[in-house]
């Protein structure tokens, strides 16, 4: 398993791209679906909703259990990803493509998110 | 045994799990395969083709001696002295105060001779009270729970997988029956019973041939689309036949008639006087469930898609507290999440307008019906 090197990641397991006029798309990361099992039911928040970092912000469903999906940064939801949420199984199947949860305006910014390199040792520590 | 608590034990098909690239987990003390890939596709190959599992976490315990039905027929809820040769039957066992300490399948291998098969997280209190429970009888009880392993190959096409392995008579072998056979050069207990709602088969096998008898399953059951299946689609299986699980529908706090199987319970018993363990609770019991049933244990469809979770309440149209989940999950086969709850006997019944389930906090609208969900047809 290869996190993309041009993506930073969040302790609880979110990708979150490079910004483009201020915006980041989110999922969570292969590992964090391998973990979870076939993901049935995604809860995201609503657009123009304003997230807080480490703060949950929507719920995983899968077979076995559920999970808070967390904020990896503070902001404003511009976009949804209505694709994940009719077909859950993307977040399986395409975690870092056609699984992306959603876009959003970043106002600030922790400053633990790691690196591709940084998360892939956090996961495998 | 010398296995420590934070020592998980390991079935005699550990390796392989682990070359199949299996996520393990811990059940009952066992180190056990919860999936090799997807779930949804090991349940559905279950369901359409065939799946290949390694159940050798449950306990067996053997009983022989004359007075082997007897001891049985006093320490189990069921009448076994009249299960045929070669027959098998789903039992209980309840303590002094009719709640249910396991429920058990039980062969008969010979007249004299009985396979009991326990939860492997019950199987040492089972061992316990079948020990203490058979002392008055001629009859031994042995503690065979590291001479077997067993495996399940269930699914509709189990039995053409299994008979291109061995000579015995599986057409004659009736659900619930078992006879002793060659399966791939194995010498095997073949058993017709599962814990999925299709037809299957298990095989109870030395530990040290196990390895042998998965291979030969495996290659045999590719062409027609067996895959290994892991405990995650175990749980699912069961759940969409109606089939309980010691922990969630079953428990020490509930008897065998208000989980809804009172038909498990024979009082009129032909060996010792009548007398089981349990017997007069347990009659309490079956005239308090025939009056004024309390709870009854329903089937919940959801209309939404959040997933109902034991322990979840089950509320009426106002809120109400009206029951408990006992087990949910996605359903595979309906495509809506599912669940197994005991209900208010008032708001039991199928149909009944207005019921949900709290999921965390949010009172999302399920429709009661009768289980199971599944049924395989014949």
């Amino acid at each position: 398993m290869s996190n993309p090197q041009q993506l930073r990641y969040s302790k609880e397991h979110e990708w979150l791209s490079a910004a483009a006029d201020g915006v980041s798309t989110v999922g969570i990361t292969e590992h964090a679906a391998g973990a979870l099992g076939d993901v049935v039911f995604v809860q995201l928040p609503e657009v123009g909703a304003e997230v807080t970092a480490g703060e949950p912000c929507g719920e995983l469903e899968s077979t076995k259990s559920v999970s808070d999906l967390y904020a990896p940064v503070t902001g404003e939801i511009t976009e949804v990803n209505q694709d994940v949420v009719d077909d859950p199984s993307l977040v399986n199947t395409a975690p870092f493509e056609g699984g992306w949860l959603f876009k959003v305006k970043i106002s600030d910014e922790p400053d633990d998110l790691l690196s591709a390199d940084e998360y892939t040792a956090f996961t495998e520590s | 045994m010398s296995s420590l608590p934070d020592s998980p034990r390991r079935t005699a098909l550990d390796a392989t799990h682990r070359t199949l690239g299996a996520t393990m987990t811990d059940f009952a003390g066992w180190d056990m395969p919860l999936r090799y890939g997807s779930e949804r596709e090991e349940h559905v190959a279950v369901r359409t083709r065939a799946g290949l599992f390694d159940l050798s976490h449950m306990g067996e315990i053997t009983l022989t001696g004359p007075q082997a039905a007897e001891a049985l027929d006093f320490a189990l809820v069921g009448n076994l002295s009249s299960v045929a040769v070669g027959r098998a039957r789903y039992t209980m066992i309840c303590d002094a105060d009719g709640g249910i300490l396991d429920d058990l399948i039980v062969y008969r291998l010979a007249d004299q001779t009985y396979l009991v098969v326990a939860n492997a997280s019950n199987a040492q209190t089972v061992l316990d009270a079948l020990t203490e429970r058979a002392a008055g009888f001629d009859a031994a009880v042995r503690d065979d729970r590291d001479d077997y392993a067993l495996l399940a190959v269930q699914g509709p096409e189990s039995s053409g997988i299994l008979k291109s392995l061995t000579d015995a008579d599986l057409d004659g072998l009736k659900y619930y029956a078992g006879l002793p056979g060659t399966v791939a050069g194995v010498q095997a207990l073949i058993a017709r019973t599962g814990y999925t709602g299709e037809d299957g088969f298990e095989l109870f096998v030395a530990p040290g041939d196990a390895e042998t008898l998965w291979q030969a399953l495996t290659e045999a059951g590719a062409p027609v689309g067996l895959i290994p299946c892991g405990l995650s689609c175990r749980d699912t299986l069961r759940l969409e036949a109606g089939m309980p699980l010691y922990g969630n529908e079953l428990t020490t706090a509930t008897t065998p008639f208000d989980a809804g199987l009172g038909r498990v319970v024979k009082f009129e018993k032909t060996t010792n006087g009548g007398r089981f363990v349990g017997r007069e609770p347990l009659e309490g019991a079956a005239k308090r469930a025939a009056e004024a049933p309390p709870r009854k244990l329903v089937g919940l469809i959801a209309t939404g898609r959040r997933v109902p979770r034991a322990g979840f309440s089950v509320v009426a149209a106002d809120g109400t507290v009206i029951g408990e989940v006992t087990s949910g999950a996605p359903s595979p086969t309906l495509g809506k999440p599912i669940a197994m709850a005991y209900v208010d006997a008032e708001h039991a019944a199928p149909g009944t307008e207005g019921v949900a389930v709290d999921i965390r906090g949010t009172h999302e609208p399920y429709e009661v019906v009768a289980l199971p969900f599944y049924k395989r047809e014949r």
